[in-house]
């Protein structure tokens, strides 16, 4: 079953006087359960298809397909409706609501969502457990370090089992062995849950967890490369 | 409802991120409050007063003339009814605070003064169920009932003939043949009144001596008629015109005294002026307070639309953190307001302005009165108002493009 599909995908932006396409004709096809990373280097397009996959960029041109869906033509609060129910987001940055606690915010998509405040509690508990900040539910963002505020929008990004996940950057603000950890956690949700992930990154050992890793340069896929048994 | 939930803890929380800002915010909305609440009570409290001053001088809240007494005031323009009929027509209709009083132009002599006054022939315990003047005797006694043969002057009256308690006067005034009718009155009292220009104005002597004098039988000028509410007089004015002869005129006070009804209008409508005025010059604080506040939270209001929180939502979390604000600086201006008024309930002396004062009928010891309909009326406007004017930041922050302001700098 696809999970993803872009056709023909273009996307343009002025800078200055310039034309920079961050997306170039580009076709992609995810099936369900998919463990894909995009690689490029800074300016390839990566983070543009990311988020025309998840609904937060309207391409120039070309469709975007999400659950059985084209979703490039929907209105704003289809869109919002979409990202709440099907996607799970882990920006690189800025990523916490910093006036709501650990747990708050990882509750917040399944509150918007109108998940019972029980079933809520119970699983962001386990949630924030399984990413190894228990004892940490009651800290803001600005008492916790980087990799501490990361693994809590991870843990936001798949407490409500979104059947597809876009990661740009998860493990930027990441040491080593939180790294592992969360991309272990990754593998064992796609493996267990049949989730989707689609993770942007430059970090070679992410890349390793990866069953597809698709390379862009200037907007293009430059190859696409399956690594092991999806 | 856990949608609410979530706006309202997100709202809360941002209103408290930047304590400085908020608690100015705060400091001006609780200050503008209590000015619309208390500067209201202060002009309330005087215009009621010169309001009831006015009605409790002589009108009552309706009144009963002969139908020519409004255009010619003299003892030729009679109501129809006696007084033992008014007294029983009005108290079949079930109206119990009344006075019926002859009411004639005249002038007083002492010995060494003369002066213009008007004459007021009263029973005084009816008198005493609707009007205050005379009511305050300070010197000697009032007038015991409706033969009384003596006469109670104003104090300052008294000073500007040089009389005094004890001391013989002589009323003049005319009879219905517009024959010169005249009698002697030994001053038994003397009253002191909110205005000096009653004191000086108003004699009162029985109405049956007066009435004797100028040889009109058991006939009066005027009936006053007091109800419960200056404000509501029209159930009160229907049972008064059912009582009594249709000849006769029947009027509320705000007719019979257009200054003092045309006041009570525009008291109501200068109180909403203020009362927006204020909230004018808040509204620019308030309005650069949410922009702020908004500007401040680009990256997060772009994440929580990215994460699938629709903008009706955000739009929702805005404009709640506004009214939280609003309703938070109320609550301490209204508290502030009432505070402030309290401890005034005894009255505020401005006699050192009183003589101005006076000329537009206010007495020296100003009462701050808070009014239940100017609060409420303070309070919605404030709300209404700045509800309105966070539409526009609010507004805007829920029209961001999620990944543009997730990526702003």
């Amino acid at each position: 079953m696809t999970a993803v599909r872009c056709i023909d995908l273009c996307k343009t932006y002025r800078q200055g006087d310039q034309d920079i396409k961050a997306l170039d004709h580009v076709d992609i096809e995810i099936t369900q359960g998919g463990f894909v990373c995009l690689s490029a280097p800074s300016g390839g397009g990566k983070t543009t298809l990311l988020n025309a996959i998840g609904g937060l960029d309207i391409p120039d041109s070309g469709e975007v397909w999400v659950a059985g869906q084209r979703i490039d033509n929907l209105s704003k609060g289809d869109l919002a409706a979409l990202r709440l129910k099907e996607i799970g987001f882990v920006f690189q940055a800025y990523n916490l609501i910093p006036v709501l606690t650990a747990r708050e915010n990882v509750e917040f998509v399944m509150q918007v969502q109108g998940v019972a405040p029980a079933d809520r509690l119970q699983k962001s508990k386990a949630i924030l457990e399984e990413v190894g900040l228990q004892g940490l539910e009651d800290r803001r963002p600005a008492e916790m370090s980087g990799g501490q505020q990361q693994r809590v929008a991870v843990a936001r990004a798949i407490v409500s089992r979104p059947a597809l996940v876009l990661a740009d950057e998860p493990t930027a603000n990441l040491d080593s062995k939180t790294s592992d950890g969360l991309m272990e956690l990754f593998v064992e949700l796609n493996e267990n849950h049949n989730t989707t992930f689609i993770i942007a990154t430059h970090d070679q050992r992410v890349m390793a967890y990866a069953k597809r890793l698709i390379k862009m340069l200037d907007g293009r896929i430059v190859d696409d490369i399956a690594q092991r048994a999806a | 409802m856990q949608y609410m939930h979530i706006i309202m803890t997100l709202a809360w929380r941002n209103l408290w991120r930047n304590h400085r800002r908020t608690i100015i915010m705060l400091a001006a909305i609780s200050i503008g409050a209590w000015a619309m609440i208390f500067m209201t009570s202060l002009m309330r409290g005087m215009v009621n007063e010169m309001l009831r001053d006015g009605i409790r001088a002589l009108p009552g809240h309706v009144q009963v003339h002969n139908a020519q007494y409004r255009d010619d005031p003299s003892v030729s323009n009679l109501v129809s009814m006696t007084s033992e009929e008014i007294e029983g027509a009005l108290g079949r209709a079930g109206v119990y605070r009344f006075t019926a009083r002859v009411r004639v132009p005249g002038i007083i002599s002492s010995e060494r003064e003369s002066r213009g006054v008007t004459l007021l022939g009263v029973d005084p315990l009816q008198e005493a169920s609707v009007s205050a003047v005379g009511s305050n005797v300070v010197e000697g006694r009032n007038l015991e009932g409706p033969d009384d043969g003596g006469v109670v002057l104003g104090r300052k009256l008294a000073e500007k003939l040089e009389t005094e308690v004890g001391k013989r006067v002589v009323l003049m005034s005319q009879d219905p043949d517009n024959e010169v009718a005249d009698r002697g009155y030994r001053v038994v009292g003397l009253f002191e009144a909110n205005l000096a220009a009653h004191e000086e104005a108003f004699v009162f002597a029985g109405r049956e001596t007066v009435q004797k004098m100028l040889r009109i039988d058991d006939r009066v000028s005027e009936v006053a008629v007091a109800g419960d509410d200056y404000r509501v007089v029209d159930a009160l004015l229907a049972k008064v015109r059912a009582a009594m002869n249709d000849e006769d005129e029947v009027l509320p006070w705000t007719e019979l005294d257009a200054y003092l009804g045309t006041m009570l209008g525009v008291m109501d409508g200068f109180v909403l002026v203020w009362v927006v005025v204020i909230f004018l010059a808040l509204s620019f604080g308030l309005v650069n307070t949410l922009v702020m506040a908004v500007f401040e939270r680009v990256r997060e209001i772009g994440l929580m639309l990215a994460l699938g929180m629709r903008p009706s939502s955000i739009l929702g979390q805005i404009i709640v953190e506004s009214v939280l604000l609003l309703a938070l600086g109320l609550v301490i201006g209204n508290a502030l307001a009432f505070a402030s008024v309290i401890p005034l309930q005894d009255g505020i002396d401005i006699s050192i302005v009183a003589e101005g004062m006076e000329m537009f009928g206010a007495s020296s010891i100003l009462y701050p009165e808070i009014e239940s309909g100017d609060v409420i009326l303070a309070n919605v406007v404030v709300l209404v108002l700045g509800f309105l004017a966070s539409l526009s930041p609010a507004w805007r922050a829920s029209r961001y493009e999620p990944v543009e302001a997730i990526t702003k700098v």
